[in-house]
């Protein structure tokens, strides 16, 4: 059983195979600037995904009936009777009438003060906020039930406004993907070139070594653990530098205090998936150096 | 003595070029000294590079070992490899490892612990004259010092065949002489020596020695002063 001095020893013979500063050189630097892309675009990605499953979450059980009478007597009337019916229907977890003062306020900015005066016919809106379950059919029987009631009013779910933007949030988490797979694709190509370029500028040695009779596992070695050890530091790098700039990203969004904006957020499990992101970058540089060498290896005899 | 060595019609032939060597056969027997000689250009790398396993021949059959090593799967190559020593005509050491390092790949090649390294080789570079040189990189040594360093890596695994091409060519006589009476040292340890030149003074004071010489890639009849391998399958055509 070798002593751990002797490990050691025998270790850095072998390190001694590869002159250091051939391989080292830019390799670490581009890889830490694909890492700090990666984690980025990762990130952006998580981020808003998170956001639209939290939007969806919000969007999908909640809707709002509008009252559309003219007159503002008749107005209240059906609202109340509209109110109370909402809320005997098992679709129905709470509805809330939306102050008309609010409602003006909100209107304000585009109607001036006519909004206030009453002399504009403002629909009165009721939130309402539906049990758990299917979303879509709940709204078809209160549709069928406010139909019932009066033709004077109208429900509309949450998710039809915001769907559009949802599905823009969505698009941009999906290139945020195809980004990292990019990026992989990319990082895996790069080691693939640096490996052969090692591979060619170290022939003579490997030619000894071969001559000697190493196998081609034995020489593959050398080169994974050279490259392995790049990417790992370039990764580490990468991978810091990321971390800083989400950290600030989010105290900015934070600070934005606007609910869309700060949904936009990542969990522990996202947190974990950016962590894996650079373990994942020295496996596959690893490998990838290690599939080229052996690849050049077996062309020779 | 057993064949350790047989060629068997082999050629040689790089891409569309004519054959480098054709029809060589021989046999070369176990514990045996064999010169190969013969001009510049006559094949004489190239049937080394057979020997050593640098290279398969276009045609014919090689043993070595009792094997036939033409049609042996690569991944069986490196346990050959391992009992040849080679001693190449550029010495080929590796630049950026010191001479001790240098002696010491075949060793850590096939796996010796680190801690066992150390005596063989400093034993290896006493043998050769270059016990307080073990530090120095190939750069810094002269030629024969590198020649040296050359034959310690190729015989510290103790091979069965050992192949040195041209191993006087860049040093002097002196040298030479030194370089002749290690292998002849080695010889009587009980390893084949091959060993290709075309200086046939220096061929002359290893008594005991068998010789092949090869003209134009075939194997020709050899010097009158020389005596033919006995174990030679190649007939002698002149004076013998």
């Amino acid at each position: 059983m070798p002593s751990h001095a002797d490990r050691k020893a025998s270790a850095a013979a072998r390190h001694r195979l590869l002159p250091g500063g051939r391989l080292a050189g830019p390799m670490p630097w581009i890889i830490a600037i694909m890492m700090f892309l990666t984690v980025l675009a990762a990130a952006a990605g998580l981020g808003l995904g998170a956001a639209v499953r939290s939007m969806s979450a919000d969007l999908a059980g909640r809707a709002s009936v509008q009252v559309v009478e003219a007159d503002a007597q008749v107005r209240a009337q059906l609202a109340a009777r509209t109110l109370t019916a909402l809320r005997s229907s098992n679709s129905v977890r709470a509805a809330d009438p939306v102050d008309p003062a609010a409602l003006a306020d909100q209107l304000r900015p585009w109607l001036g003060d006519a909004a206030t005066s009453g002399d504009l016919p403002v629909p009165a809106l009721i939130d309402v906020m539906l049990t758990p379950g299917d979303a879509e059919a709940k709204i078809g029987s209160l549709r069928r039930l406010l139909a019932n009631l009066s033709p004077k009013l109208r429900i509309e779910p949450h998710a039809a406004f915001l769907l559009p933007l949802a599905g823009l949030m969505s698009a941009l988490g999906w290139l945020s993907a195809g980004v990292v797979l990019l990026m992989i694709l990319a990082t895996g190509a790069v080691v693939v070139l640096a490996a052969r370029g090692a591979h060619d500028s170290h022939r003579g040695t490997i030619d000894v070594l071969h001559l000697m009779g190493s196998t081609d596992v034995q020489i593959a070695r050398l080169f994974q653990r050279r490259i392995g050890l790049d990417a790992l530091m370039g990764s580490a790098l990468g991978f810091s530098f990321a971390a800083f700039v989400i950290l600030l990203i989010g105290l900015r969004l934070a600070a934005t205090g606007s609910d869309l904006i700060g949904a936009v957020e990542l969990d522990m499990r996202g947190w974990l998936i950016l962590v894996a992101l650079p373990i994942f970058g020295v496996v596959l540089a690893t490998l990838a150096a290690r599939w080229t060498v052996l690849r050049a290896l077996g062309r020779a005899l | 003595m057993s064949a350790i060595v047989q060629f068997e019609n082999v050629g040689l032939r790089y891409g569309l070029d004519s054959e480098t060597l054709s029809d060589v056969s021989f046999s070369l027997s176990s514990g045996g000294f064999y010169f190969l000689t013969g001009a510049s250009g006559a094949g004489k790398t190239s049937l080394l590079k057979l020997l050593y396993l640098a290279q398969r021949p276009s045609r014919g059959v090689i043993r070595l070992f009792g094997e036939d090593v033409v049609t042996l799967p690569r991944k069986r190559l490196p346990g050959f490899r391992r009992r040849i020593g080679v001693v190449f005509q550029d010495f080929r050491l590796v630049p950026h490892l010191s001479a001790y390092d240098n002696i010491a790949l075949p060793l850590r090649v096939s796996g010796m612990e680190e801690g066992e390294i150390d005596a063989p080789v400093v034993e290896m570079l006493n043998w050769v004259g270059l016990g307080d040189r073990g530090q120095a990189r190939p750069a810094t040594l002269s030629g024969g010092e590198q020649q040296r360093v050359a034959i310690a890596r190729a015989v510290i695994g103790r091979p069965e065949i050992l192949v040195a091409d041209e191993p006087t060519g860049n040093v002097d006589a002196d040298m030479a002489r030194r370089l002749m009476t290690l292998f002849e040292a080695l010889n009587r340890l009980g390893t084949t020596i091959v060993v290709a030149t075309h200086d046939l003074p220096l061929i002359a004071q290893v008594s005991g020695a068998q010789m092949m010489r090869l003209d134009k890639g075939r194997l020709a009849d050899p010097t009158g002063t020389l005596r033919y391998p006995p174990q030679s399958q190649s007939k002698p055509q002149g004076n013998a």
